[in-house]
């Protein structure tokens, strides 16, 4: 028994000091990973992991002439979780650059925690809220993807004039990332002067929408939806129950993927919906057949094409490669020369340039789509209009923009 | 007033999705004293199985039973090879309830992925019904109504009409009585838990028509159920019915009128009853 305890104990020891003497090795370079492996975002975390796995395999896991060694680390979409995680790869397993997280939420508690550890690199995954990047914002996080206002550029303008709207009625998810998609739409929907003449926030997570339905009201022309998962098919479905026959203009969430590929009758009420996002799917480029092509073939129990988040980790972890080796992967000391590459890089990817801006946030095109059916029945978003080169502040002058607060329940309004 | 009448219907229709779910729940703990915390797991599971039943028959109907005896039989293999071993200690078989339900639900995610999924009802079924004042209701709602009278009268009938009945309200009064005097109590037991459990079943399914089947619904299901229960006294037939009715309305009212704060408004309630009947609504001390 003592025997077999001790054999356990000196095979633990010798783990444990291959584990350092590789922690302390010289000549790597430790990249952590966090993505969402547990909770609501399963799906987005899968994604956003085989698209680092594939980034660094083109780069056969060498960078700057040092090799990269990837330590991945799951959160489940709540911010505290994230946090716990960020400081475990950053304090225990001794990562120079961090790239993740994937929520809104945890994109600002993350960002928080990058001000207490100035020496360390940290590059947004997949998070889209507004302030990380726009107030306060730490020195040492970047991110190459675009946030939630951006996504909707283009969507207010493409609303009024195409489709004709004047009178549009809210109903989104009462939390920080709908917020932001609803002042995306807003802020060119009204500078038209169209209406939004009525709000109707549902807590996340509600998934008998029906009273929210009914509150729609009848002279709205069109409505605005900003739900996600679970919460977008039980919501499609009751609105497609109630016999309600306004149109929809839809969040970004709502056409992604995972809710697209859900199968049930709500999906005829969706061919035709509008909607903006960062990403479109079967874009006429070589550059985004070779990266739909690339990805089918690495992953061919992935999803029908490349979602969002896979796109926002793929950008993210490019960007950090590019950076390493223009300074030839020196990531000692203040990590300074790294982040001044860092904050330079300009990628050219299947969607078109990415760059940053001052504060280190992503300047890209964003692409207005339509949901449009295949030949073999599944949904996709036909891109209509490209709007190219969307900033953080749509356009507008950043006082302004700023000066307006931070996206709420109330900021924007236009009734 | 529109926006008040469909609140309303949206409230019954809600609580009779609710009633379905927990009538199953109070049965089972009504007989065997079993706080089933492993109850949304049963109706994750009866969901699954009725979609694939569904997707590979392609009738919705013979959905139902196929989750009605999915779910009963894991229910009855629960019973009989875990439950059954702690028979009296509450804390053990709540605690390993909640263990099984854990384990249920990663291997449901494993098996059907994050995905939605959703029910083609029938055509008769989907769609509107034109209704005066507001407009138009969803036809599946209302026959949600049906089903959960329809379930009623057949529990009623059950417990007061026949032997079975007489034994598990004898059960749910004395259980050792009712052992000394003959009764198999394993296999009155078991019965219970199929019961309960298909019941269940057929709630994911219709639960999963109404609304949709995802990862996390088990949580969903087994907190409302909860709540109606405690709402409407442990092991009370009548009582999930009123207790249902209370969350739904409150559920769809506050929805409607005060959104932000309708997730409060189910506990309150509960709170307020434990305060003024600690036993629920139609309960009665254990």
């Amino acid at each position: 028994m003592i025997n077999r305890r001790l054999g356990r104990l000196a095979l633990v020891a010798g783990v444990a000091t291959a584990f350092s003497m590789s922690a302390f090795a010289q000549n790597t370079v430790r990249i952590g990973g966090l993505a969402t492996l547990d909770g609501p975002f399963v799906v987005l975390g899968q994604e956003a992991f085989r698209a680092m796995e594939l980034a660094f395999e083109e780069a056969n896991y060498t960078a700057g002439g040092r090799k990269i060694e990837w330590i991945k680390e799951s959160s489940d979409g709540r911010p505290d979780v994230a946090l716990t995680k960020a400081r475990k790869l950053i304090e225990q397993d001794k990562v120079d650059i961090l790239i993740g997280p994937m929520s809104g939420g945890e994109g600002l508690a993350v960002k928080e925690y990058a001000k207490q550890v100035p020496n360390k690199t940290f590059v947004n995954g997949f998070s889209a809220a507004q302030e990380t990047t726009l107030v306060s914002p730490a020195p040492n996080f970047f991110r190459f993807s675009t946030d939630g206002a951006q996504w909707q550029a283009g969507l207010g303008t493409y609303a009024y004039d195409v489709k004709g709207y004047r009178n549009v009625a809210v109903v989104s998810g009462d939390y920080s990332f709908g917020y932001t998609q609803v002042l995306g739409f807003m802020s060119e929907f009204c500078a038209k002067g169209g209406k939004v003449i009525e709000k109707i926030w549902v807590p996340n997570g509600t998934k008998d929408f029906s009273s929210s339905i009914a509150r729609i009201p009848a002279k709205a022309d069109a409505v605005y939806v900003m739900l996600g998962g679970a919460d977008a098919v039980n919501f499609l479905t009751q609105y497609d129950q109630s016999g309600a026959t306004q149109p929809l203009i839809a969040g970004s969430n709502v056409v992604d993927q995972t809710v697209l590929s859900a199968k049930g009758p709500f999906q005829r009420r969706l061919v035709g919906t509008p909607s903006a996002h960062m990403v479109a799917d079967e874009i006429d480029t070589q550059a985004y057949r070779d990266y739909v092509a690339q990805y089918k073939k690495r992953f061919p129990n992935g999803l029908s094409s490349p979602s969002a988040p896979y796109y926002g980790y793929y950008v993210a972890t490019k960007a950090v490669l590019a950076a390493l080796n223009q300074v030839g992967g020196d990531v000692g000391g203040d990590q300074a020369k790294f982040r001044q590459a860092l904050a330079n890089v300009k990628l050219d990817t299947a969607y078109g340039p990415v760059r940053l801006d001052e504060n280190r946030q992503a300047i890209a095109n964003i692409y207005v789509t339509e949901v449009a059916r295949r030949a073999d029945g599944s949904l996709y978003n036909r891109p209509l209009k490209v709007i190219p080169n969307v900033n953080q502040t749509l356009g507008q002058p950043k006082d302004a923009f700023v000066a307006r607060g931070v996206p709420s329940r109330d900021n924007p309004s236009c009734p | 007033m529109k926006l008040l009448l469909l609140a309303t219907m949206n409230g019954v229709t809600l609580a009779a999705l609710y009633f379905i779910v927990a009538s199953g729940f109070t049965l089972i703990f009504g007989m065997m004293r079993v706080v089933n915390l492993a109850h949304g797991s049963l109706y994750l599971i009866g969901a699954y199985i009725g979609y694939d039943v569904a997707s590979v028959t392609g009738y919705w109907f013979l959905a139902l039973f196929g989750g009605a005896i999915g779910a009963a039989l894991v229910g009855v293999a629960m019973q009989y090879f875990v439950l059954d071993r702690y028979q009296g200690q509450d804390l053990r078989q709540a605690l390993v309830t909640i263990g099984l339900s854990l384990i249920a639900a990663d291997l449901l995610l494993a098996r059907y992925g994050g995905m939605t999924y959703q029910f083609e009802v029938p055509e008769f079924l989907y769609g509107s019904v034109p209704m005066p004042i507001v407009g138009g209701y969803p036809t599946f709602r209302l026959a949600l109504i049906v089903f959960a009278i329809a379930l009623y009268v057949g529990l009623w009938l059950l417990v007061q009409r026949t032997r079975f009945g007489i034994i598990i309200r004898a059960g749910v009064d004395d259980r050792q009585m009712l052992g000394a005097v003959g009764i198999n109590l394993t296999r009155v037991s078991t019965l219970v838990f199929a019961l309960g459990s298909a019941l269940v079943g057929v709630a994911g399914v219709v639960g999963s028509s109404a609304l949709s089947i995802a990862p996390g619904e088990d949580a969903r299901y087994l907190l409302s159920s909860l709540v109606v229960v405690i709402v409407g006294g442990m092991g009370s037939i009548p009582g999930a019915a009123i207790g249902a009715l209370l969350v739904g309305l409150a559920e769809q009212i506050g929805l409607a009128y005060f959104p932000t704060y309708s997730v409060v408004i189910s506990f309150v309630i509960m709170v307020a009853v434990l305060a003024w009947r600690p036993y629920g609504l139609l309960g009665r001390p254990a």
